[in-house]
């Protein structure tokens, strides 16, 4: 074996086993490493319960109601499988809107209410203009997947 | 082809070439992104949910894209050197890392300014994207550390090179991060199934800012690695006739 | 531009300024690589 052969195996050997380290720690990181906990998943009970953690999904569409003059609002979040309150005091940012992505960071209270400290609007990947999303159907909100569960129905 | 290749790599070959094609990857590079900028900034439409917020694409898309390219053109840089100990190679790799840790630096502050009004925060931990791209930024850092820490320039050449081989495994993270967890950050636009999810009005203007980007980025790497030749080649032969064949100052 | 004007001009600013340093540093460190090499070599007569 020629001296750059040899250096060609060890970087290929090498490479190999940092790739193959880096994959079985994300695997096995895979739940840790979720930035948000789907509502499916808390409507089961599975989130912690001592420490603050994210939700994601999306605004219910006509769930939004704000008491007049004051910013606490309470609004449901869906998978499209699970639902969920949320309530929340403070402004809002400025793509919060019903139908779109949100992410809020917060605890859960004893009678099932997310008690929200934080909240995110997530957006998805298309871009364009305001008339042709208009002409479009009104499905043009197609959200981004890890915000929608799959499967029929809700447990709980 | 290998004959080609070896004086192609050859420095003073090198370093003549290199000195050409700056000019015109500098006023190319400025072109494209003259026309990116304004048309991102003028005609392009504003989108339906984001109104002109979604304008920040055209420097944070180019500027995330460029930090990854200076990693995996680095890396490669790197590999090359180690196996077929061609110093070239392990230049490319040295010059690219601060450009690297320059664009990794815009994409992170770039993409906060982004998500302030757009999600309402400017930066959250535990997000696999932005997590994993300020990764990015402290491997470029560490690289650039670990050579400033060996004189021997060999010597700096294969321990730097050990670790950015080590560190490239990050960049498909970076890309592949919001599709393997949930993350605030949305999906690819460009590089998606189906095709890019953007309008052509608007896309337009941004391919015109990755192309004028990677131009300008290619005028400064050249600059650097011509630099980082002539330092490594200091007492040959070549350097001393070209220098005292210089009169005066050619810089 | 709207509400939004000053995120987004600052987005380009700032880009502005980071291609100007870099260009300003690989220049810098360009002419002082040179003037190192022309100084062992004309000066010094290649000695060292």
């Amino acid at each position: 074996m020629t001296p750059r052969r040899q250096r060609m195996l060890a970087v290929g050997l090498a490479a190999s086993g940092i790739i193959i380290a880096t994959a079985l720690t994300l695997e096995a990181l895979k739940d840790n490493m979720m930035f948000f906990i789907s509502v499916t998943d808390v409507v089961a009970g599975e989130y912690p319960a001592d420490r603050n953690f994210r939700i994601g999904g999306l605004v219910v569409d006509g769930s939004m109601q704000r008491e007049t003059g004051s910013m606490d609002i309470l609004f449901r979040v869906t998978d499209l499988r699970c639902e969920m309150s949320v309530t929340y005091s403070g402004v809002l940012p400025d793509l919060f809107r019903e139908g779109q992505g949100v992410v809020a960071h917060g605890r859960m209270d004893r009678s099932g209410m997310f008690i929200a400290d934080r909240i995110m609007a997530k957006h998805d990947e298309n871009y364009m203009a305001p008339e042709v999303a208009a002409s479009l159907a009104e499905n043009v909100n197609e959200q981004t997947a890890d915000l929608v569960q799959g499967g029929p129905e809700c447990d709980s | 082809m290998w004959n080609l290749l070896h004086r192609l790599a050859s420095p003073p070959h090198f370093y003549r070439l290199a000195a050409g094609m700056i000019p015109w990857f500098a006023v190319s590079g400025l072109l494209a992104v003259a026309y990116g900028a304004y048309a991102g900034l003028f005609i392009a439409p504003p989108d339906y949910q984001q109104g002109d917020a979604f304008r920040i694409i055209y420097v944070h898309v180019p500027s995330a894209y460029l930090s990854m390219m200076a990693y995996v053109i680095m890396a490669t840089g790197a590999g090359i050197g180690l196996i077929w100990r061609m110093k070239l190679a392990h230049a490319v790799a040295a010059a690219a890392a601060p450009l690297g840790a320059w664009f990794t630096f815009l994409a992170l502050v770039t993409g906060s300014i982004w998500g302030r009004p757009m999600w309402g925060t400017w930066w959250e931990w535990g997000d696999p994207r932005l997590t994993s791209e300020l990764v990015m930024l402290f491997l470029y850092f560490g690289y650039i550390a670990l050579r400033g820490a060996i004189d021997d320039t060999a010597k700096a050449d294969r321990a730097s090179a050990v670790l950015a081989l080590v560190g490239a495994v990050n960049v498909p993270i970076i890309h592949f991060s919001v599709e393997w967890w949930s993350s605030l950050h949305q999906g690819p636009t460009l590089i998606r199934k189906g095709g890019p999810a953007i309008d052509s009005a608007m896309l337009y203007p941004l391919l015109a800012m990755i192309l004028g980007f990677t131009l300008l980025f290619g005028a400064l790497l050249l600059r650097r690695v011509r630099t980082e030749v002539l330092y490594r080649e200091r007492r040959t032969k070549w350097v001393r006739e070209m220098i005292l064949s210089t009169p005066g100052n050619n810089l | 531009m709207g509400a939004y004007g000053a995120y987004v001009w600052s987005c380009f600013v700032l880009t502005a300024i980071v291609f100007l340093i870099c260009e300003w540093r690989a220049r810098l460190r360009q002419r002082q690589v040179y003037r190192d090499i022309e100084v062992r070599v004309k000066v010094l007569g290649g000695r060292q």
